[in-house]
């Protein structure tokens, strides 16, 4: 029987981890992720999994084993944040170029510098044309059904692609919260056996892994990976819905909170959007008609999805925990405008930057917001497209 | 059966890397990957570092590699199987596959003494049952020939050029074999394809060792060196008998020189015939060259003494 818990998400995803039982996993400590392998090696240590730990001298070497692992052939996962993704770079590209579907959790962190071990999403914005599928979570009920759904998807015989699951770091990675966790062997029975495609240990058929595509075909090969991410969105859906089976709980490609009627929204990813969407409470009961959409598959982003679900707005204001340098707005405004922009009628779009370097987002925050919306609603003026908000001047 | 290292017994072997590979006329890598994946009585699955062996063996649709084979990137080869081999430790425990495997890593010496050296030292300390084999052409070919740590004292190359005011690499090389045994392995070596029999032992050795292996062998460049491209074999050779790369092992910390030159040459006679070294031949530099024997004379004393000999 499924069994409710208190537990931090570092601890939900660890406990996920266990129940998905990888044969390999290669990692590297960084805060705040540390605590995930942490717990996690204590489950080698105790025989509560079959894993074999690869415990490296860098992120880059982690991201290394876990690509040499995948292509040995078996399930193979890491943890990560900050740093540590920007040290994995290159091997982020490769894991993606190789079609390997590697399941990392990304527990998001500030980039240096200044140094900084807080929660932002500078971390995953920067990893998000990498070619990895990413799944962003609100809480810790999310981190952990994304991570058991991460394996299914990335695993999938129309996708074999790496996925990564992005939590809060410290705001959701080390808060207990009341948690659900599913039986071990609902979780077992839901992520499948794998099997690697074109294993380096079936000796009997070698396979080169890796090799030099010049330019009469190199390009031919990224087409094909294009295409592949386009396959995603139905596989989330899917997986989503086995579930649900399962859970009770209902997954899609984002999260809308009361934006059916609605004519402000907000957008905003992971663990701020909780805090938003009591303040749209406040604001519905004042008989303003105010929503919100939360993305979770960000990479593919659903665009057509999103816009549809966007249109008919009078003000959106996208709120980013990640600044795009001298790129003029946030990333994820970028997206919000790329998938508005095919129609003709379409919602007053803000942008503003919050909550860099772990910096609280408060509800008085949401409230400033939804005020602004509300009067670029009535007046059809925006006064200034971007800001920074919760900042000294 | 073991097949015995004769010519015989070998030529009966198949080559598992096949001719047509894109390697230059006259490389000396592609002969010490061929006598090393000879010598191995286990069948094998290699990790290659990006290098010239990389992109000349394996360019899409092609490859020449006829055993399992994964390049990854270039500074993590040894990461790379050390993934390889943990995942065949899993399955094996699971008793999803039971054949008896090893795993061997390919490195130039960028990818092994500089780039990938973070990563190899972690390898080793970390205890995979693997033999990282570098084959050091002393510079980064692959790019052009540049300087690297393996390149040795005088070099020219297009990073460290012999000019009027600087007369090529003024740095000594790193000792990469001493380095890898002071991580405390069970094998280190030193090889050179001119002496093939003595490689195919040790290749033959390490393998039979559980554990962390690590062989460095000598391999010419005729396009780095500036030698003529039937001279790999012959330049190697000379590395040896000049005891500018010498010959010895080092099994569970016993260091043992397997090959003692009846009389050591001058290190002239390797360096003569290399380009690459053809300024400190002008009178002016006749210092560096002197420099550059004591270095040598220094080292192969020290290694003398390290195996008790001297």
């Amino acid at each position: 029987m499924a069994k409710v818990v208190a537990a931090t998400g570092n601890e939900a995803v660890a406990d996920a981890l266990r129940q998905v039982n990888p044969d390999v996993s290669s990692a590297y400590p960084i805060t705040p992720a540390t605590d995930i392998m942490q717990r996690f090696t204590s489950f080698v240590s105790n025989g509560k999994v079959k894993t074999e730990m690869i415990l490296v001298e860098s992120e880059h070497s982690a991201m290394s084993g876990c690509i040499g692992a995948s292509a040995a052939g078996g399930r193979v996962m890491t943890a990560t944040s900050s740093q540590g993704l920007a040290l994995m770079w290159e091997e982020l590209f490769i894991a993606s170029g190789t079609r390997l579907p590697i399941v990392m959790a990304l527990v998001n962190r500030a980039l240096s510098a200044p140094l900084n071990i807080h929660g932002d999403h500078s971390d995953g914005m920067g990893a998000r044309d990498c070619g990895w599928i990413q799944l962003w979570s609100e809480n810790g009920q999310e981190a952990y059904d994304n991570t058991i759904q991460a394996f299914r998807i990335a695993e999938h015989m129309d996708i074999r692609l790496p996925a990564m699951v992005c939590l809060d770091g410290f705001i959701i990675s080390h808060s207990i919260e009341r948690i659900e966790y599913l039986d071990d062997a609902a979780v077992k029975n839901f992520v499948r056996e794998f099997r690697q495609l074109y294993p380096l240990l079936d000796m009997e058929h070698p396979v080169s892994y890796g090799p030099l595509i010049l330019p009469d075909y190199y390009m031919e090969f990224r087409r094909a990976q294009a295409e592949v991410m386009t396959k995603v969105p139905k596989v989330v859906l899917d997986v989503a819905k086995d579930f649900e089976k399962i859970s009770g709980r209902k997954y899609g490609l984002f999260e809308t909170y009361r934006l059916d009627d609605a004519e402000v929204a907000l957008v905003i990813l992971n663990s701020a959007a909780g805090t938003s969407k009591d303040v749209i409470d406040s604001f519905r009961e004042k008989g303003i008609k105010a929503g919100l959409l939360k993305p979770r598959l960000y990479r593919p982003f659903p665009y057509e999805e999103v816009g549809n679900a966007l249109k008919n707005l009078k003000a959106v204001c996208v709120l980013d925990r990640a600044d795009a340098f001298g790129g003029s707005y946030g990333p994820m405004f970028a997206d919000i405008a790329a998938s508005l922009y095919p129609y003709r009628e379409r919602p007053l779009l803000i942008n503003k930057i919050y909550g860099l370097g772990g910096r609280d987002y408060m509800p008085s925050h949401a409230e400033l917001v939804l005020n602004e919306l509300v009067e670029i609603a009535k007046t059809g003026k925006a006064k200034t497209l971007k800001e920074y908000i919760g900042v000294r001047e | 059966m073991a097949t015995g290292l004769t010519l015989k017994e070998l030529s009966k072997k198949e080559m598992l890397l096949t001719a047509g590979h894109r390697m230059c006329a006259g490389c000396g890598a592609p002969i010490v990957v061929k006598m090393v994946l000879l010598a191995s009585e286990y069948p094998l699955i290699a990790a290659n570092a990006t290098g010239c062996l990389e992109v000349s063996t394996c360019i899409s649709e092609y490859t020449a590699w006829k055993i399992p084979w994964i390049h990854n990137a270039f500074e993590n080869a040894a990461a790379t199987i050390s993934g390889v081999e943990t995942m065949y430790r899993s399955l094996k425990k699971q008793g999803k596959i039971d054949k008896e495997i090893k795993f061997i890593a390919f490195g130039g010496d960028g990818g092994t003494y500089d780039i990938g050296l973070q990563s190899l030292s972690g390898a080793m300390e970390r205890g995979h049952d693997m033999l990282y084999v570098c084959y050091d052409n002393g510079a980064y070919m692959n790019t052009g020939i540049q300087r690297s740590s393996a390149t040795p004292f005088g070099a020219d190359t297009t990073t460290c050029p012999a000019g009027d005011v600087i007369q090529g690499k003024p740095q000594q090389r790193k000792d990469m074999t001493r380095i890898m045994a002071a991580h405390g392995i069970p094998y280190v070596a030193q090889a050179s394809p001119s002496h093939w029999m003595d490689l195919m032992k040790k290749v033959r050795k390490a393998l039979d060792i559980k554990g962390p292996k690590f062989m460095n062998i000598i391999s010419p460049c005729n396009r780095g060196w500036r030698s003529r491209t039937d001279d790999a074999i012959m330049l190697s050779k000379l590395a040896v008998e000049t005891c500018y790369w010498p010959l010895y092992e080092i099994e569970n910390g016993v260091t043992k020189v397997t090959f003692k030159p009846k009389e050591k040459k001058p290190l002239k006679d390797f360096i003569k015939p290399q380009g690459r070294f053809k300024h400190l031949f002008s009178p002016e530099n006749e210092g560096m060259l002197k420099t550059f024997q004591e270095m040598i004379d220094r080292e192969w004393e020290a290694l003398l003494k390290a195996s008790g000999a001297e």
